[in-house]
């Protein structure tokens, strides 16, 4: 059926335009049958109507009776494409059911027209229109333009007619469309309406932004330039290579005895010349930077003994208070220099002006073994290396910053001669220095003290040593002239010599100190153990004389606040306070050990610090206790280090000690050990002399009283 | 006969002595001015008897050495006023009657 139905499509005759059954009519060409052989080549017949028709060689062989057969066909309106099955799943029912009414419309072309009944809005006001252009334009052209429509449309409808039958539905649309679009042209030719395009496109400009321009212009600088004139002939070329013959030949004269000697002495200069250069400009870079070194390294240093630092200024031990009046010292840096390890401190000074620059002296107490010794000044900014470095050929023994002048120092020597070190000059050298023909002395000097200027406004110092000279060194034009002061005789010993001379054995100066305030006056200790009292004034004569102790003395001080007090301390384990009117000591301690040496604290008048030989500082404060120590503290471990001086710095509650293995420590010293007077409700604290004097006072009356009364 | 000889002698020793390149004046750097001086005396010893052509070498190695813009005059009796360069002139003597100027100006 299908295939049957193929050929009547293809005969042109379809369902819906038709509707009709055709009945068949089979083509029923006569044709010639042959029953000889069934030929499958093309074989032209000849039709009954007289037509030529061609026969394809696999045209189905039929017989007469098949022929005749009457086949009825039927056509229905049903579209031959559509499915005739379709199952589509039913929710109401839950299951899969058959359509029964399938679409058999099918669509063979479709156009959308643009047709507007009349009557609508649209259409009426297109004829509006329409006449308002009809009325404007010339009225032969709207006359013509609807009279041409006619006759076109009537060659269309005739045109399509003689297409044929197929096109029969496709033309009838499409005239309708044409004739709608032949009336539409005209009405938008007159008006001159731009058209919308098919596609519909739109414009759409756009700008890209415009980068602003700017005129630069540059001039590069002309190269410089100079002018040259000259003039040259033969002449002048004759007279330039006579002149520079002879000049060679002057120079080749005088190069032959100098030849090898200059030559030399060329290079070397030369390269020292540029060593020295190059040098120089290191140097230069160096001393740049060396300030901003210096910074860094005392910041350095802050930094790694951080805790020291604060501990220095801020630390104040509370468990004082419980502590019963004892104190303690708390460590605070060390000071070390790997040169001076095998060297004993022998001398600590602070500086009156730099209240944190101390200077240390090193050399040996060994008699046996003495090497050279070394001058280092420590500042308490910067534990790590000392600030100026002096190295000398012999063990120093003592030494002295000037009041005025904090840059000189004094310094004796273990061979006996003194010299003046001035720090302000980068020499490494003493700015003065005695030596055998100046008067030095014979013997190690102990101590040396500054002495305020003379009349003559040259600087003095005086010495002592143990060949039992005091001698005063001035000064004078850059000269270090000696005095001798005094001469410490032993009393007693005088003995005879050859030729009716008395010889006298001399004591031998250990050490002394000048009165603050008196200025003759001072003391001075021997290895005996007398204290003398001497005046600057006569030379031979002792004012008075103290049997302190039983071995060497080893320091006297005189209090720094009242007037008449003075400490010893000796070899001899004691350390004995006098009063320098009575001859018998006011207070004695015996501290188990040889004491190496004693300081007033410079903040109050009982106070005083002692160092012995095995190791141990002692803090005594009198006002707080007469007979014991405030502190006793272990302040070097090991065994054979000796203690061998302290010195109190002026400003800060800070001690510092020096040991017998070159190395120094500093110490704070507790609130306990800084008693101050007790301030009494309403009145003011009193500070200074006022105080300290009659507090001293006190004591020692307490002291002497009961003496006046056993000497009665 | 015999003054006429030492005459020529004299000459001959002259030249020989007098043959060595002598600077007249000179602001170039030391580098540069060995190369120049060099440069020079390759130049005139080589075309000994034509100068343009010893000035044009010179001038067109110059040109590729130190830049563009050389001038060089050879000769033996000029005289010359030049606008040079600054540290860019050579003026030097050779051969005992040469002198070559050789300066740079663009």
């Amino acid at each position: 059926m299908p295939a049957k139905a193929g050929d009547k499509q293809r005969q042109g005759q379809s369902g819906p335009s038709g509707g009709k059954p055709v009945p068949p009519k089979p083509a029923k060409p006569a044709y010639k049958r042959r029953d000889e052989d069934v030929s499958t080549e093309a074989v032209e017949v000849v039709d009954e109507a007289g037509n030529i028709l061609v026969k394809p060689p696999d045209q189905l062989e039929l017989t007469e009776a098949e022929l005749k057969e009457e086949i009825t066909r039927v056509l229905t309106a049903n579209n031959p494409q559509a499915p005739q099955n379709i199952i589509r799943y039913s929710f109401k029912d839950g299951l899969y059911k058959p359509i029964s009414h399938v679409d058999q419309m099918a669509i063979h072309f479709s156009l959308n027209g643009n047709l507007i009944p009349k009557d609508s809005d649209e259409g009426r006001r297109q004829s509006l229109k329409l006449t308002t252009a009809a009325e404007k334009a010339p009225v032969e052209t709207s006359a013509t333009a609807p009279e041409e429509a006619a006759i076109k449309d009537e060659e269309r409808t005739e045109d399509t007619q003689a297409a044929g039958e197929g096109e029969a539905e496709e033309s009838g649309t499409a005239e309708a469309a044409e004739a709608a679009d032949a009336e539409e042209p005209p009405p938008p030719a007159v008006k001159e309406r731009k058209l919308a395009n098919q596609f519909n496109f739109i414009d759409r400009p756009s700008w890209t932004p415009r980068y602003p321009v700017r005129d630069r212009a540059c001039q590069s600088e002309p190269t410089p330039c100079k002018t040259l004139s000259d003039d040259i002939n033969q002449w002048v070329i004759h007279d330039a290579y006579v002149e520079e013959l002879r000049k060679r030949e002057e120079s080749k004269e005088k190069e032959k005895p100098k030849a090898q000697v200059a030559k030399k002495e060329e290079k070397k200069t030369k390269k020292k010349g540029r060593k020295l250069i190059s040098l120089d400009s290191q140097s230069d870079e160096m001393n740049k930077i060396s300030k901003a070194a210096k910074i860094v390294e005392r910041m350095v240093n802050q930094n790694t003994f951080d805790g020291i630092a604060q501990d220095f200024k801020y630390f104040e031990d509370d468990s004082d208070e419980f502590r019963d009046q004892k104190g303690t010292l708390l460590p605070l840096w060390k000071f070390q220099y790997e040169k001076t390890r095998r060297l004993a401190v022998t001398a600590i000074s602070w500086n009156p002006k730099y209240k944190d620059l101390f200077a240390v002296g090193y050399g040996s107490y060994n008699f046996m073994k003495q090497g050279k010794g070394m001058l280092l000044l420590y500042t308490m900014k910067n534990p790590s290396f000392p600030e100026y470095i002096f190295r000398t050929e012999s063990g120093i023994m003592c030494l002295d910053f000037h009041n005025d002048y904090p840059y000189l120092v004094a310094v004796g020597f273990y061979d006996g001669n003194v010299a003046i070190y001035n720090l302000k000059k980068a020499t490494s050298q003493p700015s003065y220095k005695s030596n055998a023909k100046s008067g030095k002395h014979t013997e190690p000097v102990w101590q040396v003290k500054w002495q305020k200027d003379d009349m003559d406004n040259n600087l003095n110092f005086f010495s002592v040593s143990s060949d039992g000279r005091i001698v005063s060194w001035t000064l004078v034009k850059n000269e270090l002239v000696h005095t001798d002061i005094i001469k410490l005789s032993v009393e007693g010993t005088a003995m005879q010599g050859p030729e009716g001379l008395q010889l006298q054995t001399l004591g031998c100066g250990t050490s002394f100190d000048f009165h603050k305030k008196i200025d003759y006056l001072f003391l001075v200790g021997t290895e005996e153990g007398k204290i003398y009292k001497c005046s600057k004034c006569y030379s031979s004569q002792f004012l008075d004389v103290f049997e302190a102790h039983n071995m060497a003395v080893d320091s006297v001080s005189w209090n720094p606040y009242h007037s008449k007090v003075f400490i010893s301390c000796s070899s001899d384990w004691t350390v004995k306070i006098w009063d320098h009117t009575i001859k018998t000591p006011m207070f004695v301690f015996d501290l188990n050990s040889a004491v190496g040496d004693v300081a007033w604290s410079p903040y109050s008048s009982t106070v005083f610090a002692a160092v012995t030989t095995d190791g141990k500082a002692h803090v005594f404060d009198l006002n707080v206790n007469k007979y014991e120590a405030l502190c006793t503290q272990l302040v070097m471990n090991k065994m054979k280090s000796k203690i061998t001086h302290i010195q109190f710095n002026p400003v800060y509650p800070v001690v510092v000690i020096g040991g017998e293995r070159g190395f120094v420590v500093t110490l704070k010293l507790s609130p306990n050990l800084r008693k101050m007077p007790k301030e009494k409700k309403g009145q003011e604290v009193k500070k200074g002399p006022e105080v300290e004097i009659p507090k001293l006072d006190k004591l020692l009356k307490l002291v002497r009283e009961p003496e006046n009364t056993t000497e009665e | 006969m015999a003054d006429t000889g030492e005459g020529k002698k004299e000459e001959s020793d002259y030249k020989r002595l007098h043959s060595f390149p002598l600077i007249r004046h000179t602001d170039m750097p030391e580098e540069m001015r060995v190369e120049a001086m060099e440069l020079c005396v390759t130049a005139c010893e080589k075309y000994a008897t034509n100068n343009e052509s010893a000035a044009k070498m010179i001038k067109e190695m110059m040109d590729k050495k130190f830049g563009s813009s050389w001038h060089v005059v050879i000769g033996e009796a000029f005289g010359f006023e030049i606008t040079h360069e600054v540290k860019n002139l050579l003026y030097m003597f050779f051969g005992g009657s040469l002198a070559v100027c050789v300066w740079k100006c663009s």
